[in-house]
């Protein structure tokens, strides 16, 4: 069995659980979710006829009619293109983004010893080596103390495969979009970055893992939804959000597209190689909404569920070292409910946000480019080194008179 | 200068921008009061929370109400209650009823005795604007009419659906009225309609098995007698 449950805590087999588990399947579905969502909010009725015989499902199944359309396409290649380049360009623009996802902590630490029984936080906090808690499952592919500067890092080299696409293609209006690809990227990237800063301020460590379990305050629960970070950096989750939408090249910031003007960098495109472009997009929006979600909602956590089960009141105690909840009224649960709750909890956050950069991306018209640079260097930029020293002077403050 | 011009030096200044100065030179040319959008407007985040708001509330009340009946949203009823805002009609299984005078796939009308009304007076390929119509013109038998055609032939891809055929035909022999359209094709001879299936088209969209027009048309009162 140990070597069931090392296999199971390989970061391949996790990476691969969370890619062919939640990524993949929910980016193809949101292919969908997005024509289906853009036609409610505008009186039409959407992609609704793609069956199998006589399953429907309200055209849930369209994602497979597209895959099985695109792959089957005529793989065309212009004559003037830089066949590698041309070629390497969609690998580029989705590989960053599966790999980052490895940051991601999609779940707790599972105990398989204790899968069935209640899970004794005090002796978890106090005795960690003890058998019970042996052979310990991380649901995160890989958890790096510099983890969310690894993402940042990584996405960055996403740019690449819209501007190399540009380029190779041999193309004016390609090279347009690709360069406008970049200049967006990086005009971006910068107050992406920074609007992150407060947070890692305020909790003190820049791995996602610690942030979920920690919170922003050690006097409070980790789980409890008034301890996560939307509400104690508030401004920075406005701020992030936006720049990290343009990160994704979407509406209203789909200026590399640019689809009135010069149809974007991958013009040349065609068939599954257009399509990874577009599925790297959509990987893209389940990122970024799996980023907000661990940094600003909690990750994993459902409200008031500690790992032993829901409890209401109670007050944090030092064990060992460590902060646990103790006390207030409990409804003690087996360990993999908890997990399982966890996950779905983790599931769901994600989705919901998918669906509101959805809604974003079919509410706001898109920007010129020189507003687009406005936007980022002129409004977002500021109000982020100013958060960040407004955060960090609050910190001080509050490490001075021991309120966190 | 025409009177047009006239007419725009001297608009009232209620229309329009707000006229701060008028040149002395040319009257046309004027100072005007630039209305720009106020701060909260200008506000990206205020406009934001505004069209999500909207967006929001179209979303909700599409995906949890009930979409109108095929015979409401034809009827351009507004929903009620608990019904949602789409118009869409899904086209195969649901059909938009087409107005009384809708002008579909020609036909070609009998006599009580079942031959063909027209008589080749060649009326209607005269007046055709597409030239789509070819009549050849034979001798009857029937002693009372001077000619039928033997051949009576409309090409379907080249009909504009202008309607002029009927107009001008004298004895009430081709009509327009099956509220059907001329049929997908594979092969663009398949699209001339020759006078067998001109004759066998059905009218009011199916609702008369035959063609057969009453001699002597149906009387002075056949609108109200509909």
């Amino acid at each position: 069995m140990s070597i069931l449950y090392a296999i199971l805590d390989n970061p391949a087999t996790k990476w691969l659980l969370v890619v062919m588990g939640l990524v993949m399947p929910l980016a193809s579905l949101l292919t969908w979710a997005e024509r289906r969502q853009s036609a409610m909010m505008q009186d039409r009725l959407g992609p609704n006829r793609a069956n199998i015989g006589p399953i429907k499902l309200k055209g849930i199944i369209h994602f497979v009619a597209d895959a099985v359309k695109m792959i089957s396409k005529e793989d065309f290649i212009p004559g003037s293109v830089h066949r590698g380049l041309f070629a390497l360009a969609p690998i580029l623009a989705i590989a960053p983004v599966l790999i980052a996802f490895a940051i991601i902590p999609f779940g707790p630490t599972i105990f398989p010893h204790s899968y069935t029984a209640n899970l004794d936080v005090v002796a978890l906090a106090s005795d960690p080596t003890n058998h019970s808690f042996a052979d310990s499952i991380r649901l995160q592919v890989a958890s790096f103390d510099y983890g969310l500067l690894f993402y940042f890092a990584v996405l960055t080299l996403a740019n690449y495969g819209g501007t190399i696409a540009g380029w190779a293609s041999y193309n004016k209006w390609a090279l347009l979009g690709g360069l406008r690809s970049s200049s967006q990227m990086m005009s971006y990237e910068v107050a992406m970055g920074l609007s992150l800063m407060g947070c890692f301020i305020l909790v003190g460590s820049l791995e996602p893992g610690f942030m979920v379990t920690a919170g922003a305050s050690s006097k409070l629960s980790a789980s409890n939804p008034l301890n996560w970070l939307w509400l104690w950096q508030f401004p920075a989750l406005l701020l992030f959000m936006t720049a990290a939408i343009a990160e994704t090249k979407r509406a209203p910031f789909d200026i590399p597209e640019g689809e009135p003007e010069i149809i974007g960098y991958f013009v040349e495109y065609s068939g599954m190689r257009w399509g990874i472009f577009f599925l790297a997009e959509f990987i893209e929006i389940v990122f970024i909404s799996a980023i907000i979600t661990t940094v600003f909602f909690g990750g994993w956590q459902v409200p008031f569920l500690d790992a032993d089960g829901f409890r209401i009141g109670g007050h944090m105690v030092d064990v060992a070292g460590q902060q646990v909840h103790l006390g207030g009224w409990l409804l003690k649960l087996p360990h993999f409910a908890v997990t399982a709750l966890q996950l779905a909890a983790f599931g769901l956050k994600v989705v919901l946000l998918c669906w509101f950069q959805l809604m974003i991306r079919w509410t706001l018209p898109r920007f010129r480019a020189d507003q687009l640079m406005n936007l980022g260097w002129k409004v977002l930029l500021p109000a982020a080194l100013g958060w960040t020293m407004l955060t960090a002077l609050f910190k001080l403050v509050a490490m001075n008179y021991g309120w966190m | 200068m025409g009177s047009s011009h006239a007419h725009d030096d001297h608009a009232p200044a209620t229309a329009g921008p707000k006229v701060l100065a008028v040149s002395t030179v040319s009257p046309k040319v004027r100072t005007i009061a630039v209305v720009r959008p106020s701060d909260a407007e200008a506000n990206y985040l205020g406009a934001t929370k505004t069209g999500l708001g909207i967006t929001l509330k179209h979303f909700a009340k599409n995906l949890f109400g009930r979409r109108r009946t095929v015979a409401q949203l034809n009827a351009g009823a507004a929903p009620v209650g608990l019904q949602n805002d789409i118009e869409t009609i899904q086209y195969p299984e649901e059909k938009v009823v087409y107005p009384e005078r809708f002008r579909g796939l020609h036909r070609l009308m009998q006599r009580d005795d079942g031959q063909v009304r027209c008589v080749a007076c060649m009326c209607c390929p005269t007046v055709c604007p597409a030239n789509c119509i070819t009549i050849i013109p034979e001798q009857s038998d029937d002693k009372g009419i001077e000619k039928r055609p033997a051949v009576f032939e409309i090409d379907e891809l080249r009909c504009v659906v202008c309607g002029l055929c009927v107009e001008a035909c004298p004895c009430d022999a081709i009509r327009m009225d099956s509220g059907v359209h001329a049929k997908p094709v594979e092969e663009r001879g398949h699209a001339v309609m020759t006078k067998a299936k001109l004759l066998a088209v059905s009218g009011d969209n199916g609702k008369s098995p035959t063609s057969i027009a009453v001699q002597g048309g149906a009387g002075a009162d056949w609108r109200t007698k509909a």
